[in-house]
């Protein structure tokens, strides 16, 4: 053989372990995961935040640290996985850490089993943390501390609670949490600016369809498809006083313009190319307007107000809020989807898209540059991170984070340290006082919710509120307060998801609260 | 057999369930939801007896072995070929980086049960193709976790071939768990009572293959250099060697030839990490999904065992649950129509009709077999109710139908004939009526 392939120079053994999800997150999303630090203030069965924590140490998260005051008892045994028979009557902590730790070498784990409540009255006991999550039940005022904390520290905090076959999380993000790699699915990204074409675009086009009428067929039917529509657009320009085709009608007239110039007499009898077009045409064949999210992005006081400290993320979005006022459009992304074209003409189509990008992205990092300058900033942006934000700058989403809504318990519902012996419906006998507490309970929070919204609300329609509450409560107090493992599983999947997006700042986080109710198996999210 | 084996009571507690304490709430106590006739209080037995088998000890199969083992069943059975690959460990969560090269299934087997003392679990590492009629009807239900089309519909038809109208033992409901990066799905199936495998396969549809000649001649994508390299250059420069997907040396090997390619046409983008991509068609997995459909998955298995509420899939009802993850979190929850010509669970196997090009040949017929949603059939054998046309299964068959692979569609068949078609990856034979294509 004549060639022998020059030495190895694959993946190091950190990208094979990962490479499942580094196709995902990408090396920065997992720089941020290994740099993290999350707490876990686990209680109760404390299933569902154990299973939230396995789904981040085998991604490895850089470190965590589990404060749980429980001894482990039989129970413990039948619910939770990281747990064995030798531990019983020892630190739920520290057993849980141990076990949690063997999932990856590559993950620091520690454990506090001092309780909660005096654990969280020294100074600085949160600090080390980047992220806390704690599973319910806690009282509600040490929520509220931790809360405070989240809201100063601006540290992300999840609260979760799974009893039975029902589970909710909520999400305490800071007051401003924007995201730019918010991986928009593919369908949505092409953005070909065909109605506003620029000039080196229009001469690409009018290079390629020169001639078009008597081309050579192997040479027709290889135009690229931007070009033919493109060219048909200046045809039907000029029967339509210079208009392009702006509504459903119009488009339809247009596809048909094109339809109509695919050449037939080849040997597939049509045209891919052509075909290609046509079924661009209604997607396509859009004015590059911003959805109005991004518009009010622009118009936030943290983006029209840059300071020494801003954020890059406002300083970027500023400096493109700034290309939008004076074009009317976002800078161009620059990608081309893939097409019937010979592959010298496809090249220089991407070329051309490319160097568009590049135009645009050189304005907006000269905006980047006036405004640190004008605020005094120490530090530059990496260009690497507005082209980034450029190229998807469609696509940013800003989250306002807020606090928990906690509601204080009156009486009714009292959680303490004995909040597993407590919860309702743990013993038979107390069963059915324990449902008709609940529901009441229940009922009052429905009744000033309705009062507080000043909605009125017909006879019929409140028997059925409250027969459904009844219902969901007993379905409750069935579990007297204990985990299901499987719902637990699901709720840590779905609250590790949330967790590695919001560490990663990629895709979308639950804003803020999510509900899944295992008996007919639906999710629903509100914001609460 | 090793399942017959009473597994141990853990010690100091035989009889006792204070282990079970919170699940027992669940069946000690009807809720508002179960249904009364089917929901018997205090009833742990049939748990405890019931044989369930589940495929696939991969990402979804680690977290399925532990969510059952802790769903009070103590009698698991699971299928796996697989060995352990370094990259399986990011979500893998029973294997250790000293198990790598070892068998799933039994690494797999022995982890859970060490853990959860009293449960037994019987691993087989082989395929689930080795297995007979005999063997599944043991099992009270079959989870799968599986990552090919081909096992699921294998064994969906191998469950529905099983059901006798007579028997009610025969009919084995099927739960089936799915993901790709954030997003995935479970689905329940109670063969020939609703929509089959086959039925959905439509939602399964496989990517559309780039065209040879693109690869050939006008490459644009790094994908398409790198399905050059794969697909064209190893069979010209290194046919007597079998490509092997796994070994490094042959990746590098795509990956250098991709790369010398990718700058002959001035494209830029071919990585090492891409070439493995596309040549073993790697989907994105994380733990956090995994987690999420093996446990819907287990928790349909255990209301469906149980009657501790209602499940998905009853008749009638919804029976598919999607899950999307990447933009905050959206659940799915729908029926999917039973097909009436479903070839695998229709009424008496219907013709179902399929779109033939005249001027085609056969050869461009049996490979485009592969690629239609309502086929998806790599290796066809095709015969009408006059002829064989082609037959792959046997070599001697195969060797007297191959000139006919030159032919054109309309010289072999006609338009309204009956088409036969039957694959070795699947035990049932697939009915056509020839339409021909304007
Ligand atoms: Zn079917």
């Amino acid at each position: 053989m004549a060639d022998i392939p020059p030495p190895l120079q694959g993946p190091t053994a950190k990208e094979k372990k990962y490479d499942r999800q580094l196709r995902l997150w990408g090396a920065t999303g997992q720089i941020a995961l290994e740099n993290s630090h999350i707490l876990l203030i686990n209680s109760g069965p404390g299933v569902v935040g154990l299973e939230t924590l396995k789904n981040l140490v085998l991604p490895g998260a850089g470190t965590f640290t589990i404060q749980d005051s429980a001894v482990v008892d039989e129970a413990d045994l039948g619910v939770n996985f990281f747990l064995e028979e030798k531990h019983l009557g020892g630190f739920r902590a520290e057993h849980t850490c141990v076990l949690l730790k063997e999932l990856n070498p590559d993950v620091q784990g520690h454990s506090i089993s001092e309780p909660v409540e005096s654990w969280l009255t020294q100074p600085d006991a949160l600090k080390p943390y980047s992220l806390i999550i704690v599973t319910a039940p806690i009282q509600p005022d040490l929520l509220a501390k931790l809360a405070a904390h989240a809201d100063q520290a601006l540290v992300p905090l999840f609260y979760i609670h799974s009893v039975g076959f029902y589970s909710h999380f909520s999400i305490h993000l800071p007051p401003a949490f924007p995201i730019v790699d918010t991986h928009p699915s593919p369908e949505t990204t092409t953005d070909l600016r065909l109605l506003k074409p620029w000039p080196e675009l229009i001469a690409y086009a009018e290079e390629k369809t020169k001639g078009i009428e008597s081309m050579a067929a192997d040479d027709h039917g290889h135009i690229p498809y931007v070009a033919i529509l493109l060219h048909y657009l200046q045809v039907w320009k000029k029967e339509h006083n210079g208009e392009v085709p702006n509504n459903y009608k119009d488009k339809t007239a247009f596809r048909h313009l094109v339809t109509a110039a695919t050449r037939t007499d080849t040997p597939e009898g049509g045209e891919e190319n052509f075909e290609e077009a046509v079924s661009a045409v209604l997607k396509s064949l859009n004015a590059p307007e911003p959805s109005s999210t991004v518009k009010e992005i622009f118009k936030v006081p943290e983006c029209v107000i840059i300071r020494d400290n801003s954020p890059p993320f406002w300083v970027i979005a500023h400096a493109i809020g700034l290309f939008y006022t004076k074009y009317g459009v976002l800078p161009v992304p620059g990608a081309v989807p893939d097409m019937k074209a010979r592959s010298a003409d496809y090249i220089q189509l991407q070329n051309v898209y490319k160097s568009k990008a590049r135009k645009d992205l050189a304005e907006v990092l000269e905006s980047v540059r006036f405004l640190e300058r004008n605020a005094n900033m120490s530090t530059h942006i990496e260009e690497k991170d507005v082209e980034a934000f450029c190229k998807n700058a469609a696509h940013i989403k800003l989250v306002r984070g807020r606090p928990f809504h906690v509601v204080p318990a009156e009486g009714d519902l009292k959680f303490g340290a004995n909040a597993k012996s407590l919860a309702p419906g743990s013993s038979d006998a107390d069963f059915d006082s324990d449902t008709e507490k609940m529901t009441s309970t229940a009922l009052k929070l429905v009744d000033s919710l309705v009062k507080e919204a000043s909605y009125t609300i017909d006879e019929d329609e409140y028997d059925t509120i409250r027969a459904q509450i009844a219902e969901l409560a007993q379905e409750l107090v069935r579990a007297g307060g204990g985990e299901l493992h499987n719902i637990a599983a699901l709720t840590g999947g779905m609250v590790s998801q949330e967790v590695i997006k919001v560490i990663t700042e990629q895709y979308v986080p639950v804003d803020n609260t999510c509900v899944f109710d295992g008996v007919r198996s639906k999710s629903s999210v509100f914001r609460v | 057999m090793a399942a017959a084996d009473v597994a141990p009571l853990p010690n100091g507690s035989e009889g006792t369930r204070t282990r079970w304490k919170y699940l027992d709430r669940i069946l000690d106590r009807p809720g508002p939801f179960t249904d009364p006739d089917s929901f018997a209080p205090g009833n742990h037995e049939t748990l405890e007896i019931a044989k369930v088998l589940h495929s696939g000890a991969g990402g979804l199969g680690c977290e399925i072995l532990k969510n059952l083992a802790l769903s009070g069943f103590k009698d698991i059975h699971v299928i796996d070929m697989d060995t352990i690959d370094v990259s399986n460990l990011n979500r893998q969560f029973l294997f250790r980086a000293a198990d790598v090269g070892k068998y799933k299934a039994e690494v797999a087997a022995a982890f859970v049960e060490k853990r959860v003392k009293g449960v037994s679990i019987t691993p087989y590492c082989g395929k689930i193709q080795d297995k007979d009629e005999a063997y599944y009807k043991q099992f009270a239900l079959i989870v799968c976790g599986l990552d090919s089309i081909e096992a699921r519909r294998w064994i969906n038809s191998m469950l529905v071939g099983m059901v006798d109208g007579n028997d009610p033992d025969s009919m084995k409901p099927l739960i089936d768990g799915g993901t790709e990066g954030f997003k995935g799905q479970a689905k329940v199936i109670f063969p020939t009572m609703t929509s089959c495998i086959e039925c959905q396969l439509d939602m399964h549809a496989p990517r559309a293959a780039v065209p040879l000649c693109t690869l050939a001649t006008i490459p644009r994508q790094p994908q398409h250099c790198i399905e050059w390299a794969h697909i064209i250059a190893w069979e010209e420069e290194r046919k007597e060697i079998t490509l092997d997907t796994d070994d490094p040396e042959h990746i590098t090997w795509l990956f250098q030839k991709a790369l010398k390619r990718a700058e002959e046409f001035n494209i830029p983008g071919v990585t090492y990490s891409m070439t493995q991509g596309v040549v073993k068609n790697i989907i994105p997995a994380i733990a956090s999904t995994n987690a999420i459909v093996a446990a819907s998955c287990c928790n349909e298995a255990f209301k469906i065992l149980t009657n501790a509420n209602p499940f998905l899939g009853f008749p009638g009802t919804d029976g598919y649950m999607m899950y999307t993850g990447d933009e905050s979190v959206y659940t799915y929850t729908f029926e999917y129509e039973k097909k009436e010509d479903c070839p695998v669970c229709g009424e008496d196997a219907l013709a179902r009709p399929l779109q033939i090009d005249p001027e085609a040949t056969l050869q461009e017929f049996v490979d485009s077999l592969a690629e239609r949603p309502e086929a998806q059939l790599k290796t066809p054998s095709i015969r009408t109710t006059e002829k064989s046309l082609y037959i792959q299964s046997a070599a001697d068959y195969e060797r007297m139908t191959r000139p006919n692979l030159e032919k054109k569609m309309k010289d072999l068949t006609a338009e309204g004939e009956e088409m036969l078609i039957s694959d070795k990856a699947f035990p049932m034979m697939f009915k056509f009526s020839v339409v021909w294509k304007k």
